[in-house]
């Protein structure tokens, strides 16, 4: 039930053309989006097409791009780069699986949010970055986490809530972050990361308009369909392209949140369209085919490296397992989860490297039994390292612990030996 | 903002039109826009924005143009800015400062006359302190700035118009310390923002009457300094809590619960606190008086204390 008068507003009083950057649309079009209770009929791509006729975005569709590059013979990645992102998504896939195997074991506890069915997202994306690039992601974040750089062993930990876990136990599955990789976390309330990124690429900004340092980095922030119905979405999408910031706001776009359809909560579904709307491009992209996501990403990340602002992409994608490990995911459609499942990213991806001779199966088989291998040891790590002592509570409360107060003998508090036992009164 | 060019300002009309209450007045003529950033109406956000750009390296001063502005940002202040560096297990730090003014003025209606101190203090990694005079405001927002810590400034919306001479040299107030206003024997009066002022004109008809005030500002909202407060008691045994913040979870309730678990056996009387009325503040000038603590209660209160 898309509404028709939504592709076609003017931003009115906008003095540049070039700010109505026109959504353009990237896979075939799907004819319809699967919900449990009814089907979407989209605007045809002819009637969107023409309306948009005029203006170009400097986003180029991946049709265009996948037909050029066919007409000159060849291909969107190289054998090395084809490697790289299908081990990364085997990392994610297999990872995944196992957290739910140590789940089930009782050795992980609380909320945790998987990845299945996902990673071209996040491998399309992140293997894009640079290190001093920053990623915010949601609960959702195990994956992120790993494309962006933090190890197996120590996202492991962390669920294992150890201290050798990249946040020393204390954060947990929905609350990875990593200094070194510029992993800003992992949040457990949709929304609420969003604006932490848009204050990572303001930092960007400032270092190179205030403190005349040489910055490209860029920011990417990733979240679910969920998300685009919430206040502080609107929020930053307004800021970011007012101050013009080196940001990508990546949806992810699985259709669900918990059990309520994207369909049953969101006026008009098509995400993409609401970046225009604050002029930036929005760009819709098949988030379960990683080559389309990479280069979709390619442009959206230039752009901003360019200092030529955000953009907006809407990845349609699908989470092959319930929204938590708690969730008995009872109302998707059976005929939803195979429609997806047939559109396994991981399984594409091999396709492709084989069809086009990038790799034969037996290094992909190699890749795959080094993955597991890997896995294993980081679930051995996990599992032999220490869990958090006393003396672990109080730190981190502060970076500096003065902020604990002066006790009634005139110390501050953290001077009291029993701190660092973790037993101070505080 | 001189010495270190990290230190930014952002929040709405900051910039250009120097503060709602002319707070930022003329930094941004001479830090430029992006130092002195006029955010877009949305708190949410652009706190939250201050605080990612904290984890990556800068200092931002976040204003809430009112102080009540700033439960648009609860979720910001206290999953992000309190609990942050926490969940990361110490990774990332937010040396933020969020500041604004605040408190009961003069008849500007309930939701421009709020106290969030109390809403604000038990969101653990924060800390807050409050202003009162000319030189505890520079203090203590050069403390804040420097602090590694997200520290919350409470300014009040009555106290902008007061004149103090102050030492041309750099000075810094400490976050965590207590300030000695005026000391006594007969009574320990603690005290924070415009009440300091109230509890000082009740301190001139105390004096007259024969009473022996000892008057601290305790500044520190969270945590209490309970060495200087401490001392107090044990010299006075009697404690009288004058504030503005609601009589139910104020600061007022908790430094009660601090003073009765720590200092109990030096207490000649119960501790007594006056707190404005649980009442959202009404408009009518007759009616906005007797929601908060007027010098003459304090008075009386010091009197029967010290029965």
């Amino acid at each position: 039930m898309a509404t028709s008068f939504s592709a076609t507003l003017p931003l009115h009083g906008s003095q540049e053309n070039r700010l109505l950057l026109p959504p353009i649309r990237l896979a075939p079009l799907p004819s319809s989006f699967l919900g449990s209770t009814r089907s979407l009929t989209i605007p045809s791509s002819r009637r969107l097409y023409h309306a948009h006729a005029a203006r170009r975005s400097p986003v180029v569709g991946v049709q265009e791009v996948v037909k050029e590059k066919k007409v000159t013979n060849s291909l969107l990645i190289t054998k090395e780069e084809g490697l790289v992102l299908y081990e990364d998504m085997i990392l994610g896939r297999s990872f995944e699986d196992m957290c739910a195997q140590m789940y089930y074991r009782g050795k992980m506890f609380g909320f945790v949010h998987l990845y299945n069915g996902q990673e071209a997202v996040s491998t399309g994306f992140i293997k894009l970055l640079t290190q001093s690039d920053s990623v915010v992601s949601t609960y959702r974040d195990h994956v992120h986490a790993l494309s962006k750089g933090v190890s197996a062993r120590a996202v492991m930990s962390e669920l294992f809530g150890k201290v050798t876990g990249c946040c020393r136990g204390q954060g947990g599955s929905m609350h990875m972050f990593s200094k070194e990789h510029n992993m800003l976390g992992g949040f457990a309330f949709i929304g609420e990361g969003i604006p932490v990124a848009t204050g990572a690429a303001f930092t960007s900004k400032y270092k190179r308009e205030v403190l005349k340092q040489d910055c490209e980095d860029v920011t990417v922030a990733f979240f679910g369909d969920g998300t685009c119905n919430n206040g502080q979405f609107y929020e930053c999408l307004n800021m970011a392209a007012l101050y013009k910031l080196p940001i990508i706001f990546v949806v992810e776009n699985n259709l669900w949140a918990i059990g309520m359809s994207h369909l049953r909560s969101t006026s008009d579904p098509e995400i993409w369209k609401k970046g225009p709307a604050f002029g930036m491009p929005g760009v819709h992209v098949d988030g379960m085919d990683v080559l389309k996501v990479r280069e979709v990403a390619k442009e959206a990340v230039m752009r901003a490296r360019r200092g030529e602002g955000p953009t907006l992409v809407e990845c349609e994608t699908y989470r092959f397992r319930g929204h938590s490990l708690a969730d008995p995911d009872e109302l998707r459609d059976a005929a939803e989860k195979a429609k997806y499942a047939a559109r396994d990213p991981i399984t594409a991806l091999k396709k492709y490297l084989v069809e086009n001779k990038l790799a034969s199966e037996g290094e992909l088989k190699t890749i795959e039994k080094k993955i597991d291998e890997l896995v294993e040891e980081a679930v051995e790590f996990a599992d032999a390292s220490p869990q958090p002592g006393r003396s672990q509570l109080l730190e981190n409360v502060f970076a500096d612990p003065k902020g604990f107060g002066i006790g009634p003998d005139g110390r501050y508090r953290c001077e009291d030996p029993k701190f660092t036992e973790g037993t101070a009164q505080v | 903002m001189d010495r270190d060019p990290h230190v930014c300002v952002m929040g709405e009309d900051v910039g250009h039109y120097g503060g709602s209450y002319k707070v930022t007045k003329g930094l941004a003529d001479k830090f430029g826009d992006l130092r002195v950033l006029d955010t877009p109406i949305c708190e949410n956000a652009f706190t939250g924005m201050g605080i990612g750009a904290a984890m990556t390296g800068l200092r931002p001063v976040i204003e809430g143009m009112n102080m009540g502005f700033l439960l648009l940002a609860f979720n910001q202040i206290s999953n992000n800015c309190g609990m942050l560096h926490y969940t990361s297990g110490g990774q990332f730090t937010i040396p933020v400062v969020i500041r604004g003014p605040g408190g009961v003025g003069r008849q500007l209606g309930a939701e421009h006359s709020q106290r969030l101190e109390s809403y604000f203090q038990s969101i653990p990694g924060i800390q807050m302190v409050a202003c009162s005079t000319p030189y505890n405001a520079k203090g203590l927002m050069k403390a804040a700035i420097r602090s590694e810590n997200p520290v919350i400034l409470f300014e009040h919306v009555l106290l902008y118009n007061l004149k103090e001479k102050i030492p041309d040299e750099e000075y810094i107030c400490n976050l965590e310390e207590a300030e000695m206003v005026r000391p006594g024997e007969h009574i320990t009066i603690l005290t924070y923002s415009r009440m300091r002022h109230h509890v000082m004109q009740a301190a001139k008809t105390l004096v007259n009457k024969g009473y022996d005030p000892e008057v601290i500002d305790i500044r520190s909202l969270k945590p209490f300094d309970l060495y200087t407060i401490g001392n107090s008691v044990k010299k006075t045994h009697r404690v009288l809590i004058v504030e503005e913040c609601m009589r139910t979870g104020g600061i007022g309730a908790s430094l009660t619960a601090a003073i009765n678990e720590n200092f109990h056996d030096y207490l000649d009387a119960p501790v007594m606190c006056l707190s404005s009325q649980d009442v959202p503040t009404p408009y009518a000038g007759t009616l906005e008086e007797w929601t908060v603590v007027q010098p003459a209660q304090i008075v009386t209160a010091v009197e029967q204390l010290c029965q």
